[in-house]
């Protein structure tokens, strides 16, 4: 993975992460999968980002863990927002809306 | 509530660890299995779902170690285990990590100790309230702090600046408790003395400004706690007792504070009496003296917001109106300030730039000791090259590798730093409580304090992040997989790197030791057989005073004259003669202006010489085998009513008579109006210092001039110990109450040769350290590219090379390096001296037993360092090298 990359991921892949858990309670592979979908299958989501960014999550008290059992029957660790997470997640989206709406603005000037 | 989860998640990690690291597994493992139900569930067969699932996920170690790294409290576990680790490896090398904690050990306690000296004598030289605004006034033209009590009392009432002038001056006395009559050190001191400085009494009081009337109207003493606490065993009913100081009643009215040791700071007096009562100390009433500068220093604090231009120029007003006041004794007076705490400028000067060029070499050669571990850590790091790319390949990042590397290094240096300062408290714990000599009442206080376990702290670290960081660009460049494909690197440099540059520097600082130790070792050698002017050999100096045992007038010169004779009488005694104060051993010494004959206005500005002025006996000349170039010495006729005479060193007939020839039977006057025939010439000796400049003296008949202060030098080649219990129980059959000391004038040189002895004994100290870093130094590269180049080395020798031709390919090198480093150490070296000209007396690299040896000690380093490499070198065996690849 590039560095440069990471650095730019680093806050919009906190708020989709937060974003996928806002309809409900997820384990890993179901963030994955729902970034995926959200983003109309632009962003494919890599464990090797995912996992550092969820237990980052956890410890900043945005979104809490909880062992669960899948689907197919196996156990697996789901995470849930919590409200610290969903004020977060405002936050996140009025910052992201004044910044992409500032970007688009200051694009179309040329 | 996120700080609470926050701290909760660190507690948890760090005591939790293994529970938390198999969640993680777990976690991981469950996600893999999805992953390839999702796959199988797509369609898939099992084999390719897990395999594809696997490339997924990626390396689950990574990963794992990845979600590690963010999470809180897990640092403190991944140091724990670094350190773990770096123990181990730093067990595995013993020989490395005894060379690196020793070297460290001896580079950071040097340096602590400096830095103690320099931090306690220096930095902070006294321990006084507000010392930062305590200035000493000094004369403006030299580096000496003496007035005239008249003068200080001008000084003191017309100045604007400072907030109460207080003076002191050092001196010795009789002091009779009852018992045994002692000499004693003491200060006189002013009546505000105590006020200035803003010292309160432990028991007792101190005495003030209002206690004195006029001379002899104060006699107070106020002991110091040490004297107290040793010669009145702390009694503290001490204060109103009566006792006998040269043979007048003074009453003990208290005793100062423990942490008070006087103003000058390695000199201790025992008690402090009024200056106002001076007489009785000195047996000669100074205090309406203006022409007699005998007040050794005044101070006091600055007012607030007062600069120090402000104060000079404030003194240098009263310094002009003195001048115009009183043309005949206060010509050209203008002062500057300087720190009392050592002697203003006439000792702190010297002793700064000592001690600063001192430090400097410390940190030199800590310096060299990191570029030395350095590099053998480059070495090391560079055999682990596999061990590392291992690491990297198992997902390690590089920052958890370099930061394992950082982890030995500064282990290492933790180690060292404690042994080095644990040694050097020792060193300055003995040191505090050590007394150089044993007359003077001198000490060296340089008990480690905060600054210097700082110091010692930050430079521990510092090294080791210094030598930990020369091998991190390698570690960076690790590319794991060609070394684990092709075994170590055998890339020879060629061009010179750092490391050449930081050898070849540490062995310039090495030989510039080196040179600098046997400037000084030869200098000292050189002082000790000298022309002092007298010869000391074989002589005993009997010190006493006669004033405290209350002798006056004519009463001295008459006893002084019974002890001569009777000294004379001893078995074996060949002959006796008396100064008032011995040269380069009695400490302070009369001076006195001359003029040539045709001078009416003997202002100070128009005297041809400022000379030291002995007083002599007869016999002195003959007593300490000083040969006269012309004319006579004394008679015991040359007394007061006789033409006043004089004899005079070379030096003070050129200044006043223009030469030598025509000195012997010419007049000089002095201040006072006398004019003295010069009778006698002798050679210019030394008499302050043995670093000075030829000064001028004259020595004029103790009957003419007398003096209660004595030595007397007896010439003997008897048992010096019987021959002391001979003079003391002659003297005792004389006068029982005369205080003596007796020493061999050459025991008594120590003094004067106390500041070369300890520079060139820091000097040797640190030229030691200096040769054993380059020889480490140079061993460590040798060996270290030899074991790089064994098999080109081989396939050399397999081709024919010569045993000559193969120690060249191994060792040139190195020999460049040590031939152009000890190159630049010598030249170094050579201009340092004239800085150690100023302490050690006659230090001049311009000598050829110094170049040689200097030259010969670098090739010893040389020959040292290389020998074991270079036999590895030679007894290579090409075909068993060639072999083992």
């Amino acid at each position: 993975m590039k560095q440069e990359q990471t650095a730019l991921l680093q806050g919009t892949l906190d708020m989709l992460i937060l974003k996928s858990l806002l309809a409900g309670e997820l384990h890993g592979l179901g963030v994955s999968r729902r970034i995926l979908q959200l983003s109309g299958g632009t962003f494919s989501v890599k464990p090797g980002s995912l996992f550092p960014a969820l237990h980052r999550m956890e410890e900043e008290g945005w979104i809490s863990a909880f062992w669960g059992d899948s689907e197919n029957n196996r156990r697996a660790k789901y995470y849930r927002l919590t409200k610290a997470g969903r004020k977060q997640l405002e936050g996140e989206t009025q910052k992201w809306a004044r910044i992409s709406s500032a970007i688009a603005r200051a694009l179309e000037a040329s | 509530m996120p700080l609470l989860a926050k701290a909760r998640s660190f507690f948890r990690n760090l005591f939790f660890f293994d529970r938390r690291d198999s969640d993680l597994d777990q976690e991981l493992r469950s996600h893999l299995g999805m992953l390839i139900e999702e796959n199988i569930r797509a369609g898939m067969p099992p084999g390719e779902a897990q395999r594809a699932a696997r490339i997924e996920l990626g390396g689950s170690e990574q990963v794992k170690e990845q979600v590690r790294e963010v999470q809180m409290g897990n640092w403190l576990h991944s140091v724990a285990s670094d350190c773990r680790y770096g123990l181990r490896q730093l067990r595995k090398n013993p020989g490395f990590t005894a060379v690196a904690v020793l070297t460290l050990a001896v580079a950071i306690g040097a340096n602590a100790v400096v830095f103690a000296v320099l931090n306690a004598l220096i930095l902070h030289p006294l321990n006084l309230p507000d010392a930062d605004s305590l200035y000493g006034i000094q004369h403006g033209n030299e580096a000496s702090s003496y007035q005239s009590y008249p003068d200080y009392l001008d000084l003191r009432d017309r100045n604007h600046t400072f907030d109460g002038l207080a003076a002191y001056n050092a001196g010795q006395a009789g002091l009779d408790t009852g018992e045994n009559p002692s000499r004693v050190w003491l200060y006189e001191v002013s009546g505000n003395y105590f006020d200035v400085l803003g010292i309160h009494p432990y028991l007792g009081r101190v005495f003030h400004d209002s206690d004195e009337h006029g001379a002899n109207s104060a006699p107070y003493i106020v002991l110091s706690y040490a004297y107290w606490h040793t010669h009145f065993q702390d009694d503290r009913g001490v204060a109103g007792r009566k006792v006998q100081l040269n043979k007048h009643p003074f009453t003990i009215v208290g005793v100062a504070p423990p942490e008070f040791h006087g103003t000058l700071v390695f000199f201790n007096p025992d008690f402090f009496v009024p200056i106002v009562n001076q007489e009785q100390v000195e047996s000669e009433n100074l205090l309406t003296t203006r022409g007699k500068r005998w007040v050794f220093m005044t101070m006091g604090h600055l007012k607030t917001g007062v600069t120090l231009p402000q104060a000079v120029a404030d003194l240098n007003s009263i310094g002009s109106y003195l001048e115009k006041t009183y043309p005949k004794d206060d010509d050209q007076r203008s002062f500057t300030l300087a720190r009392p705490g050592l002697y203003g400028d006439y000792l702190g000067k010297p002793m700064r730039a000592f001690m600063i060029g001192v430090m400097l070499l410390a940190g030199l050669i800590l310096l060299a000791a990191c570029a030395n571990l350095g590099s053998l850590f480059a070495a090391r790091a560079a055999d682990r090259s596999r061990e590392v790319a291992l690491r990297l390949a198992l997902g390690a990042s590089r920052t958890r590798v370099l930061r394992q590397l950082f982890t030995e290094a500064l282990l290492l240096s933790l180690l060292g730093g404690a042994v080095g300062l644990s040694g050097s408290v020792v060193l300055l714990r003995a040191l505090s409580v050590w007394q150089p000599f044993s007359k003077w009442p001198v000490h060296v206080p340089v008990n480690p304090d905060a600054n210097v376990y700082a110091l010692a702290l930050l430079l521990t670290l510092a090294s080791g992040i210094l030598f930990g960081a020369v091998p991190v660009r390698q570690a960076l460049h690790t590319d794991p997989y060609e070394i684990v494909k092709s075994g170590s690197l055998a890339r020879v440099g060629r061009r010179i790197t750092v490391r050449d540059l930081l050898l070849a520097l540490q062995i310039a600082i090495c030989a510039l030791l080196v040179t600098a130790s046997m400037v000084a070792v030869r200098g000292l050698q050189r002082s000790l057989h000298s022309n002092f002017g007298f010869e000391p050999r074989n002589v005993m100096l009997v010190d006493t005073e006669l004033s405290m045992a209350d002798y006056r007038g004519d009463a001295v010169p008459r006893m002084q004259k019974r002890i001569i004779d009777d000294l004379e009488k001893i078995a074996g005694v060949e002959s006796v003669g008396l100064i008032d104060a011995a040269p380069l051993v009695a400490g302070g010494y009369n001076g006195s202006l001359a003029f040539t004959d045709d001078k009416t206005d003997l202002r100070s500005s128009n005297a041809a010489a400022d000379a030291f002025k002995f007083s002599i006996s007869p016999e002195y000349f003959h007593a300490t085998s000083t040969a006269l170039l012309s004319g006579r010495a004394f008679t015991w006729h040359d007394d007061k009513d006789s033409p006043r005479v004089a004899v005079i060193n070379q030096e003070f007939a050129r200044k006043v008579f223009g030469s030598a020839t025509n000195a012997v039977g010419g007049y000089y006057k002095t201040p006072d109006g006398t004019r003295l025939q010069v009778v006698g010439l002798d050679k210019t000796g030394k008499y302050r210092r043995l670093t000075e400049d030829p000064e001028p003296a004259m020595f004029l008949p103790i009957l003419q001039s007398p003096s209660s202060q004595t030595y007397l030098a007896v010439r003997s080649d008897r048992n010096p110990e019987q021959l002391v219990a001979a003079i003391r129980s002659t003297v005792r059959d004389l006068d029982a109450s005369l205080p003596l000391y007796i020493e061999s004038w050459n025991k008594g040189l120590d003094t004067a040769l106390f500041a070369s002895r300890v520079a060139a004994m820091a000097l040797g100290v640190l030229g030691t350290m200096g040769a054993m870093l380059s020889i480490t130094g140079i061993f460590g590269m040798a060996a270290y590219s030899i074991s790089k180049r064994l098999k080109e080395l081989g396939i050399r020798m397999a081709l024919g090379a010569q045993r000559k031709e193969v120690l060249q390919a191994a060792l040139g090198r190195a020999f460049k390096l040590l031939a152009f480093g000890s190159a630049a150490g010598l030249l170094l070296g050579i201009l340092a001296s004239r800085v150690l000209a100023f302490i050690v007396y006659q230090a001049t690299p311009r000598d050829p037993l110094v170049l040689t040896g200097v030259v010969l000690a670098m090739a010893l380093i040389g020959l040292l360092a290389a020998w074991i490499p270079a036999h590895r070198a030679l007894s290579i065996d090409p075909a068993t090298l060639l072999r083992e690849e």
